[in-house]
């Protein structure tokens, strides 16, 4: 289902929904969303895995029904020994089944589990800045990278060309509030004055993560439990010939609240060319009316810079 | 066994001066994007550094040189250069994190001593024993979110050296996994080798309260005529919801002395220190003070308390991710 110049990923749910509401999100995604790919899975906090397991292999089930290629996640900071037993876990075959689903590395502790001749996608958490780095993940096996956000335009040229002459996949972080930091403290159980030990998983309040504000009343981030997110929502619907050109081949839309299956039909069409950017633009403001967006990590002079009008 | 204390140098008078109060290593780098203290006026230039490893060898202690930024793409050279050059100059070890350039390093100069930057963020031992699987590292800095325990079991299960941090400056993000800076102001650790830097900084007053502003954006604000506090991002004051504060971390620093013992006892070979940045006079007294420490407990004496309260004066310390409560 390749939307003309690129691929189509839905990106990990970052934030911590109720079981109903993630299997409703998932359903939709499995019947109405254009997109070739869906990463699923907990890549945030294992404290909320739990919750999650049966729904997930359900939706894993229909989406694969759906005809969507899936990609299971992973966690962003591993540090305990259950999720290092988990991350391991990851790269073996479920019973009965001849080879485990791909997994979308977003820490490098996995790296040192992928079976020989495996192939895995990488996450926008995991450093790669440069081409040297592409191409030690690509011997490795990687078959897409998705680029870290703070990468400028410069860089993802660059990248373009390597990931071609790799035969790498290169996506980017395309739609929705974007990964900035990753911790050990827990910042939603911080601010409700509680530990991580004991958070009474308060970050489920917050369906888009819990905005940060300045003193002035200025938005500024969002904090999603151990993750630090922007509070501006990437947005590159609108330049998507430019990463075209520069040899991005997937765009990763990260999932929120709000009608993100029109996120996806409009960078869909976007991406076909069936619609010009400012159109595109329009429609997937209309989609999420109350998300600012930005591009200005790549196009800017930092990455809070407004969009520019299309 | 006398754990081995690893100082900061921002200038060659600093690492002098470090040597002299006893460090048993320096680390520093060279003054450009390759070093994560990328700041004005700091860093060696490739003559300086020759002399300081010199000077260092010359006083049995080692220098080890941070290459610990990602190359940019297309401007790699810069980099391997670098670590060129730090093996020609016979440096102890050179600091690394990005994983081409370890790459490149263990092809290129198969003798030279690896070390994992914090700047990897190598947080369990699995990703250590992929490092020294992969590129033959020999030690690792690790990152600041975990507790002395965990420490301990990394240990257990890793056959290379591992480094902490004791003292200094305190990253609340897993080191190298932060872009707060680049999203505020546009120049990133990870790239630029400087967080918060203070060209992007500007202090005004608005209407009676002294703020200071990090790229345009507010994070700290204090009545006018006090004090302001250097607004580094992640120690700013913001609100969230209901709560008005420091949702990140409270304006604090790394103060972990007391758990020298504990750390000893989890199989830690070396303690470093935070600050390329700081004054050679401020470098001094914390070295002096620490290495007397570390002296103290190899020769199974108590560690004098409040040694070091002198040097964070004003400044509330924190023993970080070392206690599992700070989570």
């Amino acid at each position: 289902m390749t939307q003309g110049r690129f691929e189509l990923t839905v990106g990990p749910l970052l934030f911590n929904w109720p079981a109903e509401r993630l299997a409703d999100f998932y359903a939709r995604i499995a019947d109405e969303a254009p997109v070739d790919r869906v990463v699923i899975g907990e890549s945030v906090c294992s404290k909320r895995e739990p919750f999650h397991t049966d729904c997930t292999e359900a939706a894993i089930e229909r989406l694969e029904r759906a005809g969507k290629k899936v990609v299971l996640a992973s966690l962003t900071l591993v540090t305990l020994e259950r999720e290092r037993r988990a991350a391991r876990a990851m790269f073996a075959p479920a019973e009965g089944e001849d080879g485990a689903r791909e997994v979308d590395i977003d820490d490098l502790t996995l790296l040192g589990f992928v079976p020989a001749g495996g192939g895995f996608s990488v996450g926008p958490m995991v450093n790669v800045y440069g081409e040297a780095t592409l191409g030690f993940l690509a011997r490795h096996g990687a078959r897409r990278v998705c680029l870290p956000p703070e990468l400028p335009f410069a860089s993802v040229a660059v990248l373009g060309r390597a990931a071609a002459e790799l035969g790498v996949g290169l996506e980017l972080f395309a739609y929705g509030r974007m990964p900035l930091a990753i911790s050990g403290r827990c910042y939603h159980a911080r601010v409700h004055g509680l530990s991580k030990d004991s958070c009474q998983f308060v970050c489920e309040q917050d369906p888009d993560g819990l905005p940060v504000r300045t003193s002035d009343g200025t938005d500024f981030l969002a904090i999603n439990g151990v993750q630090t997110l922007s509070y501006k929502y990437a947005n590159l619907v609108g330049d998507l010939d430019r990463l075209a050109g520069a040899g991005v081949t997937s765009l990763r839309l990260s999932p929120h609240s709000g009608d993100f299956v029109a996120v996806t039909q409009a960078f869909a069409r976007a991406a076909a060319g069936e619609i010009a950017p400012r159109e595109a633009l329009r429609q997937v403001q209309a989609a999420a009316p109350e998300a600012a967006f930005t591009n200005g990590f790549l196009f800017g002079d930092c990455g809070a810079a407004a969009l520019p009008a299309a | 066994m006398t754990l081995e204390l690893v100082c900061p140098a921002g200038t060659p008078a600093a690492l002098r001066a470090a040597i002299e109060a006893g460090a048993h290593a320096v680390y520093c780098g060279f003054n450009d994007e390759t070093n994560a203290r990328n700041f004005p006026g700091l860093n060696f230039s490739r003559a300086e550094m020759a002399d300081a490893i010199g000077y260092a060898h010359r006083h049995d202690a080692k220098v080890l040189i941070a290459i610990n930024t990602f190359p940019r793409a297309g401007g790699l050279e810069l980099w391997t250069r670098a670590v060129d050059d730090a093996a020609s100059m016979q440096t102890d070890a050179v600091i690394l994190a990005d994983l081409g350039l370890l790459d490149y390093a263990a092809r290129t100069h198969p003798a030279l001593r690896l070390h994992v930057s914090v700047q990897a963020a190598a947080a369990n031992a699995d990703a250590i024993g992929f490092y020294a699987r992969s590129f033959g590292v020999r030690r690792v800095v690790l990152p600041r979110v975990l507790t002395v325990q965990e420490i301990a079991a990394i240990n257990r299960d890793i056959d290379v050296e591992t480094e902490v941090f004791i003292f200094g400056g305190l990253c609340v993000m897993a080191e190298g996994r932060c872009s707060l800076s680049s999203y505020a102001c546009g120049n990133s650790p990870n790239m630029n080798g400087a967080c918060s830097p203070a060209s992007q900084v500007e202090y005004r007053e608005e209407g009676g309260d002294l703020v200071s502003r990090l790229g345009g954006f507010a994070i700290d604000r204090v009545k006018a005529g006090a004090a302001a506090p250097y607004p580094t991002l992640c120690k700013g004051s913001f609100e969230a919801g209901a709560y008005r504060g420091h949702v990140f971390e409270d304006p604090v620093s790394l103060d972990a002395a007391a758990l020298i013992p504990q750390l000893a006892a989890a199989g830690v070979t070396a303690l470093k220190i935070e600050g390329r940045q700081r004054s050679r006079a401020y470098t001094q007294a914390v070295v002096r003070n620490f290495r007397r420490a570390l002296d103290a407990h190899a020769a199974g004496r108590p560690i004098a308390a409040g040694e070091l309260r002198a040097l964070t004066e004003g400044q509330q310390t924190t023993s970080g991710a070392y206690s599992k409560t700070w989570r």
